[in-house]
């Protein structure tokens, strides 16, 4: 790698603008220039030095702020898209059902929303395109760093105290003039400087006061944040890393946990709560009076179960681990899941009494109670009679298209429907009828599957009774990248406030060796109001040349005012 | 007297000492003759003290509202409205005791009186917490997502503030145009305002029966003469307008409505306005900006964003995915709210990286101060009102 060797002495890595060691400008842009560019003190960046090789255009490419500025805009107008019409897993659809999510979007949203829909934006976030355009924000993020803080690094451990006066001169803050102890005015101003928690180097008749370089860091630092949080939800990719199910869960129930192997858990009961106007929460009455009713808590108390150890898997020799109160924003945890309330149905069907009766006479022969969840084939009355179960329908379809369709639509018991045998001692060969709820009983007979023939039975069954059952509708979640996100978030705050909260501040005071004259200078990357008040501050006491700040015109046209 | 009621009545006073405390903001700008004189006007001291009795007093409301019930006052479009508005004068307290100009206050107390304004409009009832609600994360997220917001908002102030003072008024161009753009918009808010006081005052109420978009029969209660009605729908209230027009099921004719009367009444009173003055409400402004000076505001510009840019990452985007985590079960999932405080946060930082490059100051960062603030109230006011999700509260 060649060097460029600046007239004081020091050996500068090729395309650096500004000399580490001494500031005096070394390409032709820097000399020109009348403030000059301290960006990355001027230091050789590898995008702006290698040009040529295909490695050196993609790594100049992301290195270009400007670039990551427009992946910044691109994914900021597209997100806006996203957000015009619901996405497809916020509408009342399954999302797993094309021809229902077209038909949705169709419906609901006109042409506009067959266009959304055709071209992908009801699923945006998780589209290709859209994960290239993060990938590509990450990558711009990493070159585009490294790329600047290396070189930073180093010109900054370099610089020295003593500056060239071209440098002096090519500063916002700047202003030189004679005093009459230049010597002493360095010495006292260093003393100044040093009260207001600056650095101070003093040699060669020069003093540098420096403060906060560390906040020239912070952005370095968010940047590893964020680039760590998003290796996190890259590694919710792998498998085991991240589970998300969903259970219904109803009251009494026990069930083993999908995504939780070996784990069950079991409701004890489901309650929901409203708020009360009479009660304790009559401050809030008149928003209650306004929407009716307003729901206070809903909450599952469970018990979690798990496998033995050493039990065969599905032996059901389970032990208890804990009870526990499933309330929205207090999710149950164990190893590494959540289980989090989410949802619920109320009084859904669970149990079904019918009573089996003659209906000449109306005499009952007995009743029997089918549990909805778990039907059993056969219910037994006693001497000879029993009621057989010969096809269920938990979420009976009835009618489509005028033609009767014995299926289900549902696995929910939203609207049974079952098929009984019965027999009694009289009819041994049994009698067959189609029971709907909330509908006649039809006496079908069903020996010939497919035609159903309406026949006259002698006995019927009866519909006592229903029982319900709440049902809580519970979501299992396990993400081990929680934690590396968290940390990513941490590392962007600390680098953010790093950055924002502090300025990195420098002030230059030195003797012109030629004239005598004292130089002052001041540079800051934020903030230059504070920057200015440091050094008014400091020459209230010490003799210092007046200074100007060559980018505020109109302080310029005041000052100039004052003096007319 | 109760709590409640206490409450309300200390957000008056707060509200009615801001207004007073701009007059002497802006005696502080007229009467002083140069900027030393008026970085130290006595005027300018008097507003300081006055915004800060209204500051504390509007703390004072949100104190007691927050024992009224039980919560921390930010659960519904009025209590987060006006902690916004509290959290702005803060913020500009903050920036006006570094920097010392009057003329900030004077742009930032009326734009605060205004959004103040804007909550009152929505039911102010003290409302219980639904069980999503029910968090400590709810103080902690909405209050530290709100003061980074203000913080915001007051770079959006010294932008304005920039633009005005820096525009030629006196010649056709397209940054008077969007300048008298962004006027036009604040005439539009008090319209909203006075439209709904001049309603509500009036006791207006019409009701009808509709079917919304999945089929249903629903109900709804108009506070203003209904210009749109809702699809099918069937007037139930005698003697009330009848609506031009009845909107597909998709679109909330009643919204519809409310911002149509804020046109109406806004148009109106900026025509008004250009009638009197004969000149476009920003020239008319532009008096006031004279005193500031450019590079202080360009300054308070990029500073408040600096501050707040932080701020707001920790309470909108990290806080809100905690919450998230444990309220819905995942961190982060695309609700329109969520994705709104995505989008501004990506604005911001876009911000922070053109000031990096050259040529981005002054003018152009102003714009991008104004447009980032637009984005904010965007979140506020279209997100929960229009496009709804698992956030809107209203």
């Amino acid at each position: 790698m060649s060097k460029i060797k600046c007239q004081c002495g020091h050996e500068n890595p090729e395309g650096t603008q500004l000399c580490e060691a001494c500031g005096r400008p070394l390409s032709e842009e820097a000399k020109k220039s009348d403030i000059v560019d301290m960006r990355y003190e001027g230091s050789a960046r590898r995008s702006k030095t290698y040009t040529t090789s295909i490695v050196d255009k993609v790594w100049n490419f992301f290195s270009s702020v400007t670039v990551g500025v427009w992946i910044i805009v691109i994914l900021l107008v597209t997100s806006a898209i996203g957000t015009l019409l619901p996405q497809r897993f916020n509408i009342d659809v399954p999302p797993n059902i094309e021809a229902q999510v077209a038909e949705y979007y169709e419906k609901h949203y006109g042409i506009f929303g067959k266009v959304y829909y055709t071209l992908g934006l009801d699923n945006m976030y998780s589209s290709w395109w859209f994960k290239i355009l993060v990938g590509m924000l990450g990558v711009s993020i990493i070159i585009a760093s490294v790329d600047r803080v290396v070189p930073l690094y180093k010109s900054l451990k370099r610089q020295r105290t003593r500056r060239h006066a071209s440098f002096m001169k090519r500063q916002r803050l700047f202003g030189a003039g004679p005093v009459d102890d230049p010597d002493e005015s360095i010495e006292q101003a260093g003393e100044a400087f040093k009260k207001l928690k600056y650095n101070v180097k003093i040699e060669n008749d020069a003093m540098l006061a420096e403060k906060n370089r560390f906040s020239r860091w912070g952005p370095y630092v968010n940047h590893t944040g964020l680039i760590i949080f998003l290796v996190g939800v890259l590694l919710r990719g792998l498998p085991g890393w991240y589970v998300d199910e969903a259970m219904w869960l109803r009251e009494g129930e026990r069930k083993s946990i999908p995504g939780a192997q070996g784990y069950y858990l079991e409701s004890k009961g489901f309650t929901l709560e409203n708020y009360d106007v009479e009660g304790e929460d009559k401050v809030f009455e008149d928003a209650i009076e306004r929407a009716g009713s307003v729901v206070k808590n809903y909450q599952t108390d469970v018990v979690l179960y798990k496998d033995k150890e050493g039990a065969l898997p599905g032996s059901e020799d389970l032990e208890k681990v804990k009870e526990y109160e499933i309330v929205v924003n207090k999710p149950l945890t164990f190893d590494g899941y959540s289980i989090f309330q989410m949802e619920y149905r109320l009084d859904e069907l669970s149990g079904m009494t019918f009573a089996l009766v003659n209906k000449g006479s109306t005499d009952s022969l007995g009743e029997f109670t089918i549990d909805l969840t778990a039907p059993e084939r056969k219910y037994e009355l006693g001497e000879g009679t029993y009621v057989q179960i010969l096809d269920y329908f938990p979420d009976f379809i009835g009618t489509r298209n005028g033609k009767m369709e014995l299926d289900t639509a549902t696995p929910v018991p939203n609207n049974p429907a079952f098929i009984f045998k019965l027999v009694t001692p009289e009819t041994p060969e049994g009698e067959t009828s189609l029971v709907e709820i909330g509908k006649p009983a039809l006496e079908i007979d069903v020996t010939d599957k497919g035609t159903l023939d309406i026949v006259e039975n002698d006995y019927q069954v009866k519909f006592l009774a229903a029982d319900t059952h709440d049902m809580s509708g519970l979501t299992i979640r396990k993400d081990k990248t929680l934690y590396l996100l968290l940390v990513g978030g941490i590392i962007f705050m600390i680098g953010v406030a790093q950055g924002s909260y502090w300025q990195h501040r420098r002030v230059w005071i030195q003797k012109d060796e030629k004239t005598g004259e004292l130089l002052l200078a001041g540079h800051t990357n934020k903030n230059w109001f504070s920057l200015r008040k440091d050094i008014d501050e400091v020459a209230e006491t010490v003799p210092l040349p007046s200074y100007e700040d060559r980018a505020d015109q109109e302080d310029k046209k005041e000052k100039k005012g004052d003096d007319n | 007297m109760d709590f409640a009621s206490l409450s309300s009545n200390l957000l008056f006073i707060s509200f009615i000492t801001y207004l007073v405390a701009t007059l002497f903001f802006g005696g502080a700008v007229r009467k002083s003759k140069d900027e030393v004189a008026y970085k130290n006007s006595k005027w300018g001291t008097i507003g300081l003290a006055l915004t800060i009795i209204g500051f504390l007093t509007h703390v004072g409301y949100f104190i007691t509202r927050w024992i009224a019930s039980g919560h921390a006052p930010v659960s519904n479009m009025f209590e987060f409205t006006t902690a916004f508005a509290m959290m702005l004068v803060g913020a500009f307290i903050l920036l006006f005791m570094i920097y010392r100009t009057p003329s900030l206050g004077l742009f930032a107390l009326p734009i605060a009186i205004i959004i103040i304004a804007y909550a009152s409009m929505f039911p102010r009832d003290i409302s219980p917490l639904i069980p999503a609600l029910q968090s400590n994360w709810l103080t902690i997220h909405v209050i530290t997502a709100a003061l980074g917001e203000a913080i915001l908002a007051i770079s959006a102030v010294a932008g304005l503030i920039y633009l005005i003072k820096n525009i030629d008024m006196t010649k056709r161009s397209r940054e008077r145009f969007w300048i008298e753009v962004v006027m036009f918009v604040v005439t539009l808010v008090i319209g909203f305002v006075i439209s709904s006081v001049l309603f509500s005052t009036m006791g207006y109420e019409a009701e009808m029966n509709y079917v919304d978009k999945d089929g249903r029969d629903a109900h709804i209660v108009y506070n203003n003469p209904p210009l749109f009605a809702m699809n099918e729908y069937e007037m139930v209230t005698e003697g009330v307008m009848t609506p031009l027009a009845a909107t597909p099921p998709i679109v909330n004719a009643k919204t519809l409505t409310t911002f149509s009367w804020s046109v109406i009444f806004g148009t109106v009173i900026y025509l008004l306005l250009r009638l009197i003055f004969r000149r476009p409400l920003a020239a008319v402004v532009q008096p006031l900006t004279k005193k500031a000076n450019s590079q202080l505001m360009d300054e308070i510009g990029y500073r408040s964003v600096l501050i707040g840019f932080p701020v707001f990452t920790l309470g909108a985007l990290i806080f809100a995915m905690i919450w998230a985590h444990e309220a819905w079960s995942r961190f982060w999932g695309w609700d329109p709210k969520e994705v709104w405080a995505l989008i501004t946060w990506l604005f911001y930082a876009a911000f922070l990286h053109l000031r990096l490059t050259r040529g981005w100051e002054g003018k152009k960062s102003a714009w991008l101060a104004v447009v980032g603030f637009i984005i904010i109230m965007f979140n506020l006011i279209a997100v929960n009102l229009i496009i709804a999700g698992l956030h809107s509260y209203a």
